[in-house]
């Protein structure tokens, strides 16, 4: 544990979302994608502070959760091009793709509809006595969908093990967050459900271990949900192809001095600079060795296409 | 072993069972744990089972059949009650795209084995809201069985059934026939899933219905025997899985086809009926279906004008008529 162990991870997500683009562009990715670049730091401290067992929940732009959880990346590539992958069969691919392996309860393309499913994952594990978590990733802009309302304040009222992790990229999609509440952080919401409320920044993977890791702590002791908002800047666009004229001019420069990896390069001296140059190319042939098996995996027989439908 | 019970008891003796033999069931929705339900389905469960197994939401039926699926998904059998049919419409985003989807989206590997339990239809005074028959929407759905008990011995073993299904199951009621008594197999084996059946064996016309409509055109065939014309009477019972096989054959023997429901005419489930007996029943045929169900018009409050808009015996007597006329 620790800032290169943090900076791996973080990389490996960074280079699989690139990769995921470069891949998309060269037609091998149908459909959209929705890339977290910029927001690496969140799964990677949240998931410091879970373990086997404990359930995660995204949203569509979700990739990184799974990578942080330890989901197949090789899987992860093929169910992305929508091959007959080991996690969906090529049913779910980029935005809706899962995996109970890992406990990865699964992204969700319907903006904040995770949360009801994830007080459903807590909800089992108080019942059980498990003593497992259930950790939700929203964007900003799901603070504002009905469904998030109803299962905060009934995680709340049944003291669920839940943690709601807020990734404040500061955009609702294509519109400012701060067009849509009036509140200036969206924790500010918790004391309405009677549940703690944190702002952390969620560039920084250790300040989101720190702030998760409490939240979890609570929530594993039968204290009940809490919600951790994690201040971020999304690099890239809501969606691929998303051409960002929404953006006021150098906003996106500035966020790459601000985003987690260029912010611990900044930070080191040439020794860690080394390692992490180190670490980066190791993490580049890993993704490529991912990339190549997930090329390997066949498509679909679409004779399969009505199986599953029901057990 | 049989025993006499009203619609409802029988519910409550299914939900009794289920909370009985499989400790992982999980029951809630609003006021069914310590107030028993509206319509008392769950009189007594919180007594007996207690606040780990049954309990009180929050009225936030997206919120509970959004926790009903990933307790189902981790490792819980929920049954999440809806109060009204017409209240699962602010849900329709957890019914729809979550819960039925995820099993195929994930290739199986994930299971939401789960009941959403309802009462639907109309009754005397209730407006617009609270007289859906919303069947058709979640038989559209593929993911979803849907059940509509019509007597107090399917309400029992149909949402026995349902429970042990490793499918979500809409168990959609029917609040009119709550009082309705009549003998239910509480010994019986739980039954496989599906099946129409024969209520009413008859030679010259197939009343095909389900939840209300079944006694209605019961009571239509006795009316219409009169008159020298057999029915046969169709219970439908699951909308899916779909028993259409036992609507062929009785088609087969009777030749003439009336669907019978009291959800609304356009796009409604007798109309999948009456397309497949088209395309499946053509050489049987030798008048066109009928379809029998309320007019495309909301439900009205007042009884005066329900008279006019639900369908009931007279309605099902008429359309039997036109049928063997033609």
């Amino acid at each position: 544990m620790g800032l290169p162990d943090d900076y791996r991870l973080m990389a490996r997500i960074r280079r699989f979302e690139e990769r995921l683009a470069a891949l998309k562009d060269a037609g091998e990715i149908p459909g959209s994608i929705h890339l977290c670049n910029g927001q690496e730091a969140i799964p990677v401290g949240a998931s410091r502070a879970l373990r086997d067992g404990d359930f995660v929940t995204a949203t569509y732009r979700g990739h990184g959760w799974a990578v942080a959880r330890g989901v197949d990346l090789a899987g992860l590539f093929a169910e992305m091009m929508g091959r007959d992958s080991a996690l969906c069969g090529g049913r779910a691919a980029s935005p809706y793709l899962s995996d109970p392996g890992r406990w990865f309860v699964g992204e969700n393309s319907i903006v904040g509809a995770g949360v009801p499913i994830a007080t459903g994952a807590a909800l089992t594990a108080q019942r059980t006595g498990s003593g497992a978590v259930s950790v939700v990733s929203i964007g900003d802009g799901a603070m504002n969908q009905g469904n998030v309302h109803e299962a905060l304040n009934m995680a709340a009222v049944l003291d669920l093990p839940l943690v709601l992790v807020v990734e404040n990229n500061v955009y609702s999609e294509m519109s400012r967050i701060s067009d849509m509440v009036r509140v200036k952080q969206l924790a500010e919401r918790a004391p309405a459900y009677g549940v703690p409320g944190r702002v952390v920044d969620g560039n920084d993977p250790a300040a989101v271990h720190e702030a998760v890791a409490e939240a979890v702590e609570r929530a594993r002791e039968g204290s009940g949900p809490s919600i951790v908002e994690a201040m971020t800047e999304r690099l890239v666009g809501h969606y691929s192809g998303d051409a960002q004229h929404y953006r006021p001019a150098g906003e996106i420069a500035a966020a790459r001095q601000r985003e987690p990896l260029a912010r611990v390069r900044a930070a080191a001296d040439a020794e860690l600079t080394a390692r992490l140059d180190a670490i980066d190319a190791e993490v580049a042939a890993e993704i490529e060795a991912a990339v190549t098996a997930a090329r390997a995996v066949p498509y679909p027989d679409p004779a399969t296409a009505k199986e599953h439908v029901y057990v | 072993m049989s025993e006499s019970l009203r619609y409802i008891q029988a519910v409550n003796a299914a939900l009794t069972w289920a909370l009985d033999s499989r400790t992982d069931t999980v029951y809630f929705g609003e006021d069914v744990a310590l107030p028993g339900g509206p319509f008392g389905a769950t009189k007594g469960l919180h007594k007996r089972f207690g606040s780990d197994r049954i309990f009180d939401t929050p009225i936030s039926e997206t919120g509970f059949l959004g926790m009903a699926l990933g307790a189902a998904m981790t490792g819980l059998r929920p049954i999440a009650e809806i109060m009204y049919a017409d209240f699962s419409f602010v849900a329709m985003d957890q019914i729809v795209n979550q819960i039925a989807t995820i099993h195929y989206s994930s290739a199986g590997r994930w299971k939401a084995p789960l009941v959403i339990r309802m009462q639907q239809g109309y009754s005397p005074g209730a407006c617009a809201q609270h007289s859906h028959s919303p069947e058709a929407y979640f038989a559209h759905t593929a993911g979803l069985r849907v059940a509509l008990p019509a007597t107090p011995d399917d309400a029992y073993q149909m949402l026995r059934t349902a429970v042990v299904s490793d499918d979500p199951v809409v168990v959609a009621e029917a609040r009119m026939l709550y009082p309705t008594r009549g003998p239910v197999r509480t010994d019986a084996p739980v039954e496989e899933i599906g099946g129409a059946r024969v209520v009413r064996p008859g030679a010259d016309v197939t009343v095909v219905a389900w939840s209300r409509m079944v006694s209605a055109a019961l009571d239509a065939a006795e009316t219409l025997a009169a008159d020298g014309v057999d029915v046969e009477v169709v219970d439908l019972r699951w909308l899916n899985p779909l028993d259409f096989d036992t609507v062929a054959a009785s088609v087969a023997r009777t030749g003439r086809l009336v669907v019978a429901h009291e959800a609304n005419l356009t796009g409604g489930f007798g109309a999948e009926i009456a397309a497949r007996a088209a395309a499946e029943c053509f050489a049987d045929l030798r008048a066109p279906v009928a379809r029998v169900a309320a007019p495309d018009v909301p439900m009205p409050a007042a009884p005066a004008l329900q008279a006019v808009v639900v369908p009931e015996a007279a309605t099902v007597v008429d359309a039997v008529r036109r049928t063997v006329r033609a």
